[in-house]
């Protein structure tokens, strides 16, 4: 009986792997099963299926349709195959030629209408298609412009299952094209900050331009309203442009977050992510059930990573304040103590398959604030301190190990004049640390 | 009876007469065993069959043989076995099969068997 081959992407954490689809009708009692460790969201793609080839007036065979996902070891997810199972079956039941789809690779989730709807992923799926040698991709309409991208991938788009049969030479009425719907909302990425905004606080400027030049994490500590916030959020301003390789890799990691909008081309500035101090340890180093997704850590690939209000948890009576959570609860704090030493990514072990997201340059060796600075600040309520290793004397030693690191800090206070707004109350010590990503291209 | 049954009764006829045309030798028709019926049970070569037979007027409500899931498959599965244990029958294997009948308007209806479902 009718065999149907055709190709699919599966992504674990950031790596795509190519999967075959297979669909084989079978002359027995009509029934449709789904094998080759799907999840549940994957399972549920043959009723999508269903009802999107008998909405686009295409037939659905009466045949026991066995769909292998191969390698079949490998853990599925996501509802991303909808469209290769749906033409691996059309090929099988003759709707459309065999041959033909068995080396194109197809992308998309539909809808019970048989309209194409965008997935996430779509950039490293496509990357991970060419690197295997598959240029041929077809994604839906609303991710043409991102698959499109990748350097090297023959890429098409499509709005409806219909216009994919047609082109195949199935003999089907195609629907007019709908709008193509983004699949969240994109987030705008808002321009950068100048350090011209900021007046005074010159050792901390200066401070922050030798962190960007080189590639540098730096701590500030100082009051409620001294400034650290606004210096740490022109940091991304201070630092060039992307290579086009290093564009690709953040781009990537937001597409798979989701955190992407493809209508403004490659991330080419480096991203800055400033998570709150009370976001959870699966916000921060990535996480989610299944196959892990990335946290902020990770979205701040080859950018700045802002953790405000790190000081909070030393402060707080509390020992179980939930700030910084990660930084605290054991298990959490020895994955960012990984993540933070070695520099290249977090493992993650889920369910579906451990996962390496990609954090690559963050180091941090004390954390939270060293206690030392704090109490410097804490007797002179109007610094900002800035900590930044001595740049002519450390820079073998900041690319060697944490320890030495740690041993090259150096702390710099100067007293800004305390402005008005100031509250003369404001004793607290707030920290933040920034981390610039960028390190490790360099080591 | 009720429509719905006659439907049932014509579409066992029309199986019965597509089997012995195809050279199989009907053994029994609508059998009662505990818990159901057996449609259909007959000899293939040497190889005996259960047939369950499912007849629909159109498809509006799906394709007969849809209509054929996996308990009344497993039911048919046992009673076969109750079938084997009442009768002596030399057959090399046993297979259930699946014999789904469109009737048409008018016209002949559409057979389609299929062959070891379970």
């Amino acid at each position: 009986m009718g065999l149907g081959r055709t190709l699919a992407v599966s992504l674990v954490g950031l790596t795509g792997h190519v999967v075959e689809v297979e669909a084989h009708l079978a002359a027995s009692v009509p029934g449709f099963s789904l094998v080759g460790l799907p999840d549940a969201a994957l399972a549920e793609s043959r009723d999508r299926v269903r009802a999107a080839v008998t909405s686009s007036a295409l037939g659905w065979p009466q045949r026991r349709i066995t769909v292998n996902l191969s390698p079949a070891s490998l853990p599925k997810s996501g509802s991303g195959f909808d469209l290769a199972i749906a033409v691996a079956m059309l090929a099988g039941a003759g709707v459309i030629p065999t041959e033909a789809p068995g080396r194109i690779v197809h992308l998309g989730e539909l809808g019970l209408d048989g309209r194409l709807r965008p997935i996430r992923g779509v950039l490293p799926a496509v990357a991970a298609a060419v690197a295997a040698g598959h240029r041929h991709i077809v994604v839906p309409a609303a991710n043409e412009l991102e698959a499109g991208l990748v350097p090297g991938a023959d890429v098409v788009g499509a709005h409806h299952l219909a216009e994919v049969a047609s082109r195949y030479g199935a003999e089907v009425v195609v629907p007019d094209a709908v709008s193509p719907t983004a699949v969240v909302d994109p987030i705008r990425r808002a321009p950068d900050l100048d350090l011209a905004d900021v007046v005074g606080q010159d050792d901390a400027r200066a401070a922050l331009e030798v962190a960007a030049s080189g590639g540098h994490h730096l701590l500030l500590v100082g009051p409620p309203g001294a400034g650290k916030t606004m210096l740490a959020a022109r940091l991304p301003g201070l630092l060039p442009d992307l290579t086009p390789d290093e564009a690709v890799e953040v781009t990537a990691v937001h597409s798979v977050a989701g955190t992407f909008d493809p209508a403004d081309g490659l991330i080419r500035r480096p991203p800055f992510e400033d998570p709150h101090h009370t976001a959870t340890a699966a916000a921060v180093v990535g996480g989610g059930s299944g196959v892990p997704r990335p946290g902020a850590a990770s979205r701040a690939h080859r950018g700045v990573l802002f953790m405000d209000e790190s000081c909070e948890p030393l402060r707080t009576s509390k020992p179980r304040a939930r700030c910084w959570p990660c930084l605290k609860t054991k298990p959490h704090s020895q994955l960012l103590r990984t993540m933070l030493h070695l520099c290249t990514s977090v493992p993650l072990a889920r369910s579906d398959g451990a996962g390496s997201l990609t954090t690559s340059g963050l180091r941090m060796n004390r954390y939270p604030a060293p206690r030392e600075s704090r109490c410097t600040c804490a007797a002179q309520s109007s610094t900002v301190t800035s900590l930044m290793p001595s740049c002519g004397s450390s820079q073998g030693s900041w690319r060697s190990t944490p320890q030495a690191d740690s041993r090259s800090w150096r702390s710099t206070a100067t007293t800004i004049p305390r402005r008005a707004t100031t509250p003369p109350s404001a004793r607290g010590t707030a920290a933040c640390y920034v981390t610039w990503t960028r390190a490790t291209s360099q080591t | 009876m009720r429509a719905k049954d006659a439907v049932g009764r014509y579409g066992e006829k029309v199986a019965v007469r597509f089997l012995q045309d195809a050279g199989w030798v009907v053994l029994d028709t609508n059998w009662r065993g505990h818990q159901g019926e057996l449609d259909i049970v007959a000899l293939d070569g040497d190889v005996l069959v259960a047939v369950e037979v499912k007849t629909r007027s159109g498809i509006g409500f799906g394709h007969p043989a849809e209509a054929v899931t996996p308990q009344k498959l497993a039911r048919v599965r046992r009673l076969t076995g109750q079938w084997l244990a009442e009768h002596t029958v030399a057959s090399r294997s046993v297979r259930i099969d699946v014999i789904a009948v469109q009737v048409a308007r008018r016209g002949a209806a559409d057979v389609e068997h299929l062959v070891g479902v379970v």
